[in-house]
Parts: structure tokens; sequence; C-alpha cells
């Protein structure tokens, strides 16, 4: 019935919430072009060490980073994949939306207006 | 193109439709009240809706179900929590599949009257993404209109990668 893969609904909201933040989607930004350390994004932001690093936590627990240590540092990438998937929920959505309103036109404005 | 707006909000997981019609407001209101109209544009084209009851009054209900290219066949039904014609109307979605007290989804539709016609306002509200997924079978085919946050994302890493 449902296209999209079964995925639980708590780890669901946990993308969604991770993707909320201004700060987390540019940590996720910058984790895309390459693989920044927790110390250098920590540099790029008003805001403490730690808070950055929670962020950095609520992205990883939503799957959509992953840490690897390298020397005394973590460096930060992007999971890809699973950034698609939140975008691809939404899309699937709006696509729905989009088409009952194009049918709507044909019941409102049956001559094509 | 009277679709005016799709709007998502990941954060509230909500998604408003607002459209403007060159039409009067009660034709609007109509179109929404009435099931024959209704069914002609809930449901899409490879999943026809039929309504098989509709009593557009507070704790009134409606009751539809899609029907599919193989026969199958998916349940829906509403529960109207406000009712105010011709202006608006409010109602919880329910899924007839499963006993779920907790309701799937919301929804809010406004009806304004404006200087070229009427507009219509609809909001939608998710409990959660389990229940936005639960309001929307075969619904695989569908225009791409991607979140423009992760397509700035991804672009950029795709840039970033062409100069490496």
């Amino acid at each position: 019935m449902v296209v999209l893969q079964e995925e639980s609904e708590e780890s669901l909201n946990q993308l969604f919430r991770a993707l909320a933040d201004g700060t987390r989607r540019d940590i996720l930004a910058r984790s895309l072009t390459g693989a920044p350390s927790v110390t250098e994004l920590a540099a790029r932001y008003e805001m403490s060490f730690a808070a950055v690093q929670k962020h950095v936590a609520v992205l990883e627990r939503a799957g959509l980073i992953q840490k690897r240590p390298n020397g005394r540092e973590q460096l930060v990438s992007t999971n890809q994949a699973r950034l698609r998937r939140a975008s691809e929920l939404l899309d699937h959505y709006e696509s729905i939306w989009r088409q009952r309103m194009a049918q709507l036109d044909e019941v409102l404005l049956p001559k094509g207006k | 193109m009277p679709l005016t707006s799709v709007t998502k909000d990941a954060v509230q997981l909500t998604l408003t439709v607002v459209g403007d019609y060159p039409v009067p407001q009660q034709r609007l209101w109509d179109a929404f009240a009435d099931p024959r109209q209704l069914e002609r544009f809930w449901g899409p084209p490879t999943w026809p809706a039929t309504f098989t009851r509709l009593d557009l009054e507070v704790g009134g209900r409606a009751e539809y179900f899609l029907s599919g290219q193989n026969g199958e066949k998916w349940s829906g039904s509403w529960t109207y929590t406000a009712v105010n014609p011709i202006s608006s109307f409010e109602a919880d979605d329910g899924e007839d599949n499963t006993e779920d007290e907790d309701m799937p989804s919301s929804m809010k539709f406004t009806f304004d009257a404006t200087p070229t016609g009427s507009r219509t306002t609809i909001v939608t509200r998710f409990s959660s993404i389990e229940a936005m997924e639960q309001t929307t079978p075969g619904m695989e085919q569908g225009l791409r209109a991607a979140m423009p946050q992760l397509d700035v994302l991804l672009a950029e890493r795709g840039a970033s990668a062409a100069h490496a």
C-alpha cells in the first residue's frame, strides 16, 4: 500500500526534529563538503563548544551524521541516504496535495481556464 | 494556476495549501461540502475516492474509500470538529483499518472571499510521521518539489566535489 520503507515512528520523528534547527542544518552542510572536526565546527558558531557538541549529538542520534576518531579529534561526515529520506517524506505528501488541487481545478474551472 | 502555495513545516508536522479561485466563496465551499464533488478530487487518479457518507456538522462523520487499480480498497474517515458554513470547517482524520485512539491527523479548511473570487487555506497537521504515512496510500507518483534547504545542501556538496 504505502511505498515508503517501514521505519519506526520514533526514528522518523527524531530525524525531523534534528533537521528543524538552523545550526544543525549548517553543521550538516559543512560535513557534506568535507569532514570537519567538532572543534572546527565549534569555531564557526557563536555558542559554546558544549552547545555545538550537543547539536552534533542530536544529528548523530538521528542518523544524519557519523563521527570517526582521527587522533584526538572526532571527524564529522553526513549520512546522505538519511538526509534524502527526510526530504522524500515531505515531498511525497506535498505531491498528493498538488494532485488534489489540480483535480479541484477541473471541478471548479471545467473549461480549463 | 489556482494553487498559490504549499508550505511544509517539519517542526510542527504541518502542510499548508493555499489556492485562489475565480469563483464565489459559496462555490468553493460546495466543492468540499458536496460528496459528489469532493470525490472528484480527493483521491489521486489511480486511487479514485468514493464517499459513502458525509454529515457536515459538528460530531458528524465523513466516510470514504479509495479504490486501487488491482481492486484493493483503502478506507478513511473524518469526524468534523467545527463547522462554520461557508467560511471554515475542521475534521480529525480517522484510520478505519486500525482502531487507534490517537487521531493520525487533523485538517482545517478555511474559505475566504477575495477581490478576485475566493481563497481556500487547508492546514493538515500530523501527530507523527507515521500518521502522515497512514493517510497516503499508493501515492508514489507525483510531482517533485523538494524541500529547498535540502536541495541547497545537496547542491553545495555536488559543487564542492566538482572542485576537488
